[in-house]
């Protein structure tokens, strides 16, 4: 069973360009994260977004800003496609008071809540159940908001996640479950944990659901504008899996991965299956803009990402006495 | 704990009526439904069902099926709809029918409920109410019979409320779902039967606010839950020999009234910590040190613990009585603080 056959809404050259933009802010972005952390800049660590632009910029185009989502410890290009702001991110990530949390969640919490983002989450799995109890609030509320919920297919082993999906369909939740399939779970390829289909867990709770490519942000975008646009009009819950690749390890740590996964295999996606290239290759053959203007774009956000940083490296620190606030709210 | 009839405790108010712990709860949950459209219960049997225990009953008759949910067998699931419901607007009552179950909940509470104020740097809250129970005796064996608050008071980030009486309940439950952190509230299965004085009109009791349950000058035995009726028995025959007990309630683990505590412990000299959680690394040892920090140099004896035994709860009656502080170990432990043993 398939979300039903609805054409997919057009991507006219304003989105296209957009979408473009987005992508390009998360890829410099996570390419900045990896040089600040191998400068030993910042503290702790990261798990890069590279190579899975197209799936949060896709999904969240489709939603309003008082949408909901809720992310994984991989969220910065969610969190960046929801609405974020590099440098509160950049903030975030450097334990600064102008981050998005005041340094107190860091690369795996970042929560943004005047976009709707309502938080990474460093368990796998573990944020499907406020996904799904933020759908409940919009239904309950009388709000059309629709929350969308993401994870990878490592969080496919999580009991919870069965658990609200079976009630989403029971209660007809507007919640919108995107399973980014980049083939590792952890350092594990997922054909070593998983037995059965990926997608036919929805329909066993007679979820509908797609398979798409997640590499191409115009599927990504179609598939999401009909799950949400389902979820809105009181539909319910939509299953989606996006065929994705992280072109970097587990977390930027993770540089000798030859042990499982090979080098060919990762060129060939950069090389085949790039989320950005896909897209520009379009954009130009559409003549919705040329390269000259793509390159250009590519220099400004790259300008924005350089400025962020550096603006977060020279932020302050929050006072050493905030550590025992925010514990209890009220 | 030995189930107590009826205790009616000294409570000054207009209007008062003698009705249950389960009717005190029903009331709190019914009247907060009424007050605010954020609230809604979700949970394992409380529609129809009212749970096993009836606390719930007739309110999904009141109120409707969309606001009190039968669920799935889910514990995990529906504490987080419970925990995005809450960081969403809606004020969350999530009932988990056993405490043992509290087990399959704690990533939901420990992880997520508890942090995600802090980890937004107090730009998100969650409002989330989790009823769940704790206690034993009543023949129910190790996976229903456990009472786990000192694994949710040992997380920073969740209040921890423990009546032990009607009243109690109601005020604290009416609390606790206006609260806007994650509130882990303990009901002991023994007590819903319980009858005491609850006034007609509408009361809060707020947190973090310990009740001296009976007064007294020898010794003080801090007591939670079921276990001040334990304490108020220990102390009716503590003073048969001419020992003036008294009787400390702290109401809520988290947030804690350790200046109540410490007061009792300065004016009494000896202190026993009477709590159903097991002796090791449990609530009663938490409060004792409590004591022993702020009280020591008042102190004539060392502040004793008397809590469950050190062993997964046995079914056999024979051997599960043995496991729970009763009055007359609590009184044994406290004529030996004053050399009476």
């Amino acid at each position: 069973m398939a979300t039903e056959a609805v054409p997919a809404p057009a991507v006219g050259a304003e989105l296209a360009l957009r979408m473009y933009e987005q992508m390009q802010r998360i890829r410099a972005f996570e390419e900045r994260v990896d040089q600040l952390y191998r400068s030993a800049k910042m503290p702790g660590l990261a798990h890069l977004y590279v190579g899975q632009e197209a799936v949060a910029v896709g999904v969240c185009e489709a939603l309003r800003r008082d949408d909901f989502i809720t992310s994984t410890h991989r969220g910065h290009g969610h969190c960046l496609a929801k609405g974020a702001a590099v440098e509160r991110m950049f903030c975030e990530l450097l334990g600064k008071e102008e981050g998005y949390c005041r340094g107190k969640g860091g690369s795996m919490h970042i929560a943004d809540h005047e976009h709707g983002n309502l938080g990474a989450n460093a368990i796998v799995g573990g944020s499907t159940g406020i996904a799904t109890g933020a759908a409940f609030s919009a239904k309950a509320r009388g709000s059309d908001q629709v929350a969308a919920c993401f994870f990878g297919e490592g969080a496919l082993g999580q009991g919870v996640l069965y658990e609200v999906m079976n009630m989403a369909a029971l209660w007809t939740l507007p919640v919108v479950y995107v399973c980014e399939n980049n083939s590792y779970n952890e350092y594990t390829h997922y054909s070593e944990t998983t037995a059965g289909g990926l997608a036919e867990r929805a329909a066993a709770f007679g979820i509908p659901h797609e398979e798409l490519d997640g590499q191409d942000v115009r599927a990504v975008y179609a598939a999401a504008s009909r799950a949400v646009e389902r979820a809105r009009r009181g539909e319910g819950p939509s299953f989606l899996v996006c065929e994705t690749y992280r072109y970097y390890g587990h977390h930027v740590g993770d540089v000798d991965r030859a042990y499982y996964r090979s080098k060919e295999e990762e060129e060939q996606w950069k090389a085949e299956r790039d989320p950005l290239h896909i897209l520009r290759a379009w954009i130009v053959a559409e003549g919705l803009a040329d390269e000259a203007a793509l390159e250009q774009t590519k220099a400004s956000v790259e300008a924005e990402v350089a400025a962020g940083a550096e603006h977060a490296l020279a932020a302050p620190f929050p006072d050493p006495s905030e550590v025992g606030e925010h514990v209890y709210a009220g | 704990m030995s189930t107590p009839a009826e205790v009616a405790l000294p409570k000054e108010h207009e209007g008062m009526r003698e009705i249950s712990l389960a009717q005190a709860v029903n009331e709190a949950l019914a009247e907060e439904l009424r007050r605010d459209p954020a609230v809604f219960l979700i949970g394992e049997d409380v529609a129809e069902a009212g749970t096993p225990f009836k606390v719930t009953s007739g309110l999904v008759q009141e109120f409707g099926p969309e606001r009190v949910l039968d669920s799935p067998i889910s514990e995990a699931g529906i504490t987080g709809i419970g925990l995005g419901a809450a960081m969403t607007g809606m004020r969350p009552v999530v009932d988990i029918m056993f405490g043992d179950f509290l087990t399959l909940v704690m990533d939901q509470l420990a992880n997520q409920a508890a942090k995600v104020h802090y980890m937004s740097g107090g730009r998100l809250k969650a409002p989330l109410t989790v009823r769940t129970t704790l206690g034993a005796t009543r023949r129910s064996a190790a996976q229903h019979s456990q009472s786990l608050h000192a694994w949710v008071s040992h997380v920073p980030g969740l209040k921890v409320v423990l009546p032990s009486t009607p009243y109690d309940a109601k005020g604290l439950l009416k609390t606790a779902i206006r609260d806007d952190n994650p509130v882990v509230f303990f009901e002991d299965k023994m007590m819903f039967a319980v009858k005491g004085p609850v006034p007609d009109g509408e009361y809060t009791i707020p947190f973090g606010a310990a009740d001296v349950k009976r007064e007294g000058e020898d010794v003080t035995i801090v007591a939670t839950s079921s276990m001040v009726y334990v304490a108020l028995e220990a102390a009716e025959q503590l003073a048969e020999e001419g020992v003036s007990a008294e009787v400390v309630d702290p109401q809520t683990l988290v947030p804690l009234d350790r200046e109540t505590l410490v007061a009792s412990a300065k004016k009494t000299g000896r202190v026993v910590v009477v709590d159903e959680g097991h002796t090791s690394y449990g609530a009663s040892a938490e409060l004792a040190a409590v004591i022993a920090e702020d009280a020591f140099y008042w102190l004539e004896a060392p502040v004793r613990r008397a809590a469950a035994m050190d062993v997964p709860v046995p079914f056999s009656p024979v051997l599960e009585d043995q496991t729970v502080p009763t009055p007359d170990s609590v009184a044994s432990i406290s004529k030996s603080l004053l050399g009476k043993a």
